[in-house]
């Protein structure tokens, strides 16, 4: 994030503004921090359907950056790399081989596009749970992990209707073989269930419970250092460097669940369509 | 038959049921990884492919955990 400082230093300047922020909007007495974070006032348009609050912002910013940081990396593209198109190669190498290539094998190529698209997008919207002053993930609003399970639900339907038709799709999938025919009385709803509505909700609800707990946690441990700093009396100021030590440890913890999340998510999708698009054996 | 109580809890009761939900998924989580490991210093040269799988099991439950700490926020 920080190429010239540790991760150390890195992650003191986070911590840093992080407790700066909390300072500057809380009076004395402690608040507990509760879902209501993730629907702050509306800064433009309020009342609009194109309200724009602090999430849907940093959301914006996100994909600027994002869409940005890509163009330059491919537009300089030469043969021999530099260190920024080097950085960017190593992403998509990642998921070209630790992702696509694992999971799919010779149907890697085909949709090796989509997986990237997703891998980098959920990572920038991931990222910015810890990134100073953006400070909250976009992807821990509902809204953005259902339009992204959303084209993964789409897509291995589609991808499978088309390669087997509707009757020998939905043959495959529900109607597993080998088992007693009175077993599929059991069987066949749930898998119904599990390919019509499991896999994309939980596609969707995982990344998005990981970044709330993820930013509940930040917000509880800087929140709770500011107020056994300046709110608290005594002894109980010491607690501070145990919340502050925690903020720390938690930052760096919560950078690798946004790696991880991303990983997994593509992961996962990459795993459904190779489910739907794979021969029978 | 008029009944008595003999505690009660008062607070969130959300809190305590997150804390029992955590406790299947923390299990499994031990297993996954543990025998994922297991597999990993017996053939390491599988170890690509089992992590792979490791981690679309890992996937699998931690939602269920996830699924917990949803319905706290849900059914207040």
């Amino acid at each position: 994030m920080c190429p010239p400082l540790s991760t150390w230093e890195c992650a003191l300047s986070i911590v840093a503004t992080n407790l700066l922020l909390a300072a500057s909007d809380s009076d004395s007495g402690f608040h507990a921090p509760s879902i209501a974070e993730f629907f702050p006032a509306p800064l433009l348009f309020g009342g609009t359907p194109f309200e724009i609050n602090r999430i849907i912002m940093v959301r914006l910013i996100t994909a600027a950056i994002l869409i940005i940081v890509m163009v330059v990396a491919a537009r300089r593209a030469t043969l021999v790399p530099g260190r920024g198109q080097n950085i960017a190669e190593l992403g998509l190498e990642f998921v070209r081989v630790q992702i696509a290539e694992e999971t799919m094998g010779h149907n890697a190529r085909r949709f090796l596009p989509m997986l990237t698209t997703i891998f980098f997008a959920v990572l920038a919207f991931n990222i910015t749970g810890v990134v100073p002053l953006l400070n909250i993930s976009s992807t821990s609003l509902i809204g953005m992990p259902i339009v992204l399970a959303a084209w993964v639900y789409v897509m291995y339907l589609a991808v499978g209707i088309r390669k087997f038709g509707l009757g020998g799709y939905l043959k495959n999938n529900l109607v597993p073989p080998g088992l007693p025919v009175f077993l599929y009385v059991l069987v066949t709803p749930i898998e119904a269930l599990q390919v019509f509505l499991f896999r994309p909700a939980t596609l969707a609800l995982r990344l998005t419970a990981n970044m709330i707990s993820g930013h509940l946690i930040l917000v509880l441990c800087f929140s709770g250092t500011q107020f056994f700093l300046f709110g608290a009396t005594g002894i109980l100021k010491g607690a501070a460097v145990v919340s502050f030590t925690a903020a720390i440890a938690f930052t760096l913890f919560e950078i690798l669940v946004a790696v991880l999340q991303a990983y997994i998510f593509t992961l996962l999708s990459a795993v459904y369509l190779n489910m739907a698009v794979e021969e029978e054996h | 038959m008029d009944s008595t109580t003999l505690a009660a809890v008062s607070g969130n009761v959300a809190t305590i049921g997150y804390g029992l939900g955590t406790l299947g998924p923390g299990i499994g989580l031990g297993i996954v990884i543990g025998k994922a490991l297991e597999g990993i210093a017996r053939q390491p040269e599988v170890a690509g492919q089992l992590r792979t799988t490791m981690f679309i099991g890992v996937a699998f439950v931690e939602v269920l955990a996830l699924l917990g700490l949803v319905t706290g926020f849900l059914f207040t």
